[in-house]
């Protein structure tokens, strides 16, 4: 007790400053706050799958967008060549990596009179078709034809051999010229088929050789193909390279049409008239389709109009549902009631009727994609005004709401500053879970054809897989890449959207570790 | 719980007539093309329409839609798909094929996604847990048309094993038939089992670490009897409401599915009519597809409370 009555008076002279200069602070707080966005991205990166499908989105955004760009040439531009169809169905090919299959070959079993076909290719132009014999000359008991079977490897860029064009005379000099400079045989001889008995045989640019009526050479008595080029009339004065074994008698064209216009009608090696034509040799790495067109870039094109397309979509929907939402979960009551039940019946319309009845009524006023798009904003925003709401009623009769209201803040700022922040991470995890949905059903609606985006310049991976359906069997890989890409997309978009949605939750904050 | 039910009902019915009448009146707004099937004589032409009241309002034609069509049952006459038939009596005939797809492809997945459910609960954090939840992650995710594809591809024509399209008679118990529809229910399912194990095993797992599972170990059940007796039970309760949805959904089956693989359904019937503009068909599936949909929400939301009497409906 006596030791309190002694501090109770205490002179003043005893007190002393503890510190005399300077201003004191608060301690600095030693590691640095951890903001809401900063706490999520750790947990985003602690969640590996989660990074390592952020990685692959990053890739996939880059092939949409740089492939186009990078791998566009003449061929891939030039969209109304109608020489386009001599390239069709060309498979897969990357030099660098040949030996895993991927060399635009595939294994066929053929009868004799088209190998035979497939061999005088290869002697005439020196680039033969078959690039490996694995059975040679078999019978087949099951088949009833008299011929033998070839197991061999076809080379899908040389197989089509020669084709004919006709060419104006102009054409004619300039693919001349072409071969002078750089010593690629682009035409070759034409043939005389005075000896070929069938129609068949004489429109078939590949028969150059003796030959009986079913196709099969008549070779001579060294096992070699004898050539029944022509060897007079008129070829225009054709002076460039010739053919190994030319004494300079063959004839490389037939000429038609009066001296004003002439018409030069000539065979071309379809492998060197491309190069001649768009600059490069064939060779595709996803290959082309039924139409010739190069899978690779058109299956980027549609992929980024797909993302594009999604993303729009996902930011008005985003728009239109926070507002809508908003509106809901802070005024309640009627207004409440009165939206939802409007969000009732449009939440209730199937999808495919939506988007079936805009392609009726609005395609041919505004457009395919003005109608999709709206046919996907018509319903899309409901899910989402549905999450705001929830969160609107759960933050707006909290104190700190009360607070600032009473400090004087409107209705737009309480709404927008105050609450809608607390929902802004559910609101990013459905906006990128919203665009594999809406690139999903895109690829659904064009691939039952009720929505058709595909065009000359513009496709869309639903309708490149249609496409491919019919050629699933003989030439799958016009679906496989498509199927891959989208494949891919939606795993990597799910589980992006899974780990951030997870990163998002801030009561899961340390449960991990 | 009546009065809940009875709220729901009457709520559905008036989202499908507010969904009816949108359809109708923007169908009847679309530019009218020349009838051109019914002969080349315009007066006819002009007669027909006449004589179907659709020279008159939209209202008032709204009005005989419905007498018609709810009242007598009798929606139209095909005008381009089958010409002259009634489309009620072909989209009955299209009915089964669809329906027998998505029943095998139901009963081919339910135990399927249970079994992997359960058992991914049961093993949870252990590899088998790990495998099944990326396979799940995996097959979540794939479209179904990449499986479809897949499957045509692999089991249809490398290893032949099903025809590659279903065979289009009416002889829907046949061997033969059952055999080519297999790849398209392996194409459902594929789905349906990844949603249904997932689900499964979040709720199972979830329900495995509760206190009255202690308990119930504590007084003396082996892992097993408490698992089936007390865990599987509860969990249970959302999954059931999901498949009971999935089997009222079925009837309105897989458009993509049934396109790949021919199936001579509903589905098909909806495409045809749209790309041939035949407008009662649109109607009618229309109506079907809306139909189905409202009814297996409804059936979702109710069983929950049929299953599990604590969940009491329409609560606030």
């Amino acid at each position: 007790m006596n030791m309190k009555e002694e501090y109770l008076n205490i002179p003043k002279e005893e007190f002393e400053f503890y510190q005399r200069e300077g201003v004191i602070h608060d301690k600095k707080l030693e590691t640095k706050p951890v903001g809401y966005f900063r706490d999520a991205m750790g947990r985003f990166a602690r969640n590996k799958s989660s990074v390592v499908a952020a990685v692959i989105i990053l890739f996939l955004i880059l092939f949409a967008i740089f492939v186009p760009i990078l791998f566009s040439n003449n061929y891939t531009n030039s969209l109304t060549d109608t020489t386009y169809l001599q390239y069709s169905r060309l498979l897969p090919k990357c030099d660098a990596l040949a030996w895993t299959g991927w060399d635009g070959c595939k294994d066929v079993t053929v009868s004799s009179d088209i190998y035979n076909s497939y061999l005088a290719i290869g002697v005439e132009t020196g680039m033969s078709p078959i690039t490996e014999v694995y059975r040679a000359d078999y019978e087949d008991s099951s088949s009833n034809s008299s011929s033998t079977f070839y197991d061999i490897r076809l080379d899908s860029y040389t197989q089509t051999g020669m084709i004919y064009l006709t060419l104006t005379e102009s054409e004619y000099k300039a693919i001349q010229k072409y071969q002078n400079e750089t010593g690629v045989q682009v035409i070759y001889p034409a043939i005389d088929t005075s000896e070929l008995r069938l129609e068949s045989l004489k429109n078939n640019a590949n028969i150059w050789y003796k030959c009986s009526n079913k196709g099969m050479p008549r070779l001579n008595k060294d096992g070699e193909f004898e050539n029944i080029y022509k060897t007079s009339g008129n070829d225009g004065d054709y002076d460039s390279l010739r053919i190994e074994g030319d004494d300079g008698s063959y004839r490389y064209a037939l000429v038609s049409g009066t001296s004003s216009a002439m018409a030069f009608k000539v065979r071309v090696f379809s492998y060197t008239y491309f190069q001649y034509r768009y600059g490069f040799e064939p060779s595709f790495l996803f290959g082309t389709n039924a139409y010739g067109q190069d899978i690779l870039t058109r299956l980027a094109s549609g992929a980024r109009f797909s993302l594009v397309f999604a993303v729009c979509i996902a930011l008005i929907n985003m728009f239109i549902g926070v507002v809508y939402g908003a509106i809901e979960g802070y005024y309640g009551g009627v207004v409440d009631l009165v939206m939802e039940r409007i969000a009732d019946i449009l939440v209730d319309v199937p999808f495919i009727v939506v988007a079936s009845l805009f392609q009726l009524h609005l395609a041919r006023r505004v457009g395919v994609v003005p109608s999709l798009l709206f046919a996907f904003v018509l319903t899309g925003w409901i899910g989402m005004a549905s999450t705001v709401r929830m969160q609107f009623y759960r933050y707006k009769n909290q104190e700190y709401i009360l607070a600032a209201r009473t400090l004087g803040a409107g209705d737009l700022r309480l709404m927008f500053r105050h609450i809608f922040p607390n929902a802004i991470g559910t609101i990013i995890t459905s906006c990128v879970l919203m665009i594999p949905s809406v690139v999903y059903s895109e690829s659904n609606l064009t691939y039952l054809g009720i929505v058709n985006l595909d065009s000359s310049t513009r496709t869309s991976i639903g309708s490149m897989l249609s496409a491919g359906q019919s050629l699933l069997s003989t030439y799958p890989h016009v679906v496989l890449f498509p199927a891959v890409f989208i494949s891919l997309l939606m795993i990597t978009f799910n589980l992006f959207g899974n780990g951030l949605r997870d990163a998002f939750n801030p009561s899961l904050r340390g449960t991990e570790d | 719980m009546f009065k809940y039910v009875l709220k729901r009902i009457v709520l559905m019915i008036f989202v499908f007539f507010v969904i009816l009448t949108m359809c109708f009146v923007l169908v009847k707004l679309l530019p009218q093309t020349e009838a051109q099937q019914f002969g080349k004589d315009a007066n006819l032409i002009q007669q027909r329409r006449e004589a179907l009241g659709y020279n008159k309002p939209i209202l008032v034609q709204y009005g005989i839609f419905l007498r018609r069509t709810l009242a007598g049952g009798d929606w139209g006459i095909s005008e381009t798909l089958y010409r002259g038939q009634e489309v009620w009596d072909v989209f009955v005939s299209k009915l089964p094929a669809t329906l027998m797809v998505n029943v095998y492809s139901m009963l081919f997945s339910v135990p399927l996604g249970l079994l992997f459910g359960i058992y991914a609960a049961l093993k949870k954090n252990k590899w088998q847990d790990h495998v099944i939840s990326t396979l799940v992650m995996l097959f979540i995710s794939v479209p179904s048309y990449v499986y479809a594809l897949l499957v045509q591809y692999i089991l249809c024509f490398k290893l032949k094993l099903f025809p590659l399209q279903m065979n289009s008679g009416t002889d829907y118990f046949s061997w033969s038939m059952f055999v080519s529809v297999v790849p398209a229910v392996l194409s459902l399912a594929f789905g349906t089992v990844a949603s249904l194990t997932r689900y499964t095993r979040a709720e199972l797992s979830e329900v495995l670490t509760s206190d009255f599972m202690l308990l119930a170990r504590t007084k003396g059940l082996t892992r097993g009897q408490a698992t089936v007796r007390h865990a599987l039970r509860n969990s249970m309760v959302p999954v059931f409401p999901i498949i009971l949805g999935e089997f009222v959904s079925i009837l309105s089956g897989s458009l993509i599915i049934e396109q790949i693989f021919g199936v001579p359904g509903v589905g098909q019937l909806y495409l045809n009519s749209i790309t041939a503009l035949d407008y009662n068909f649109y109607m009618l599936l229309t109506a079907f597809y809306t139909l189905i949909g409202l009814v297996s929400g409804i059936v979702v939301d109710i069983s929950y409370g049929f299953i599990d009497p604590r969940i009491r409906m329409g609560e606030r």
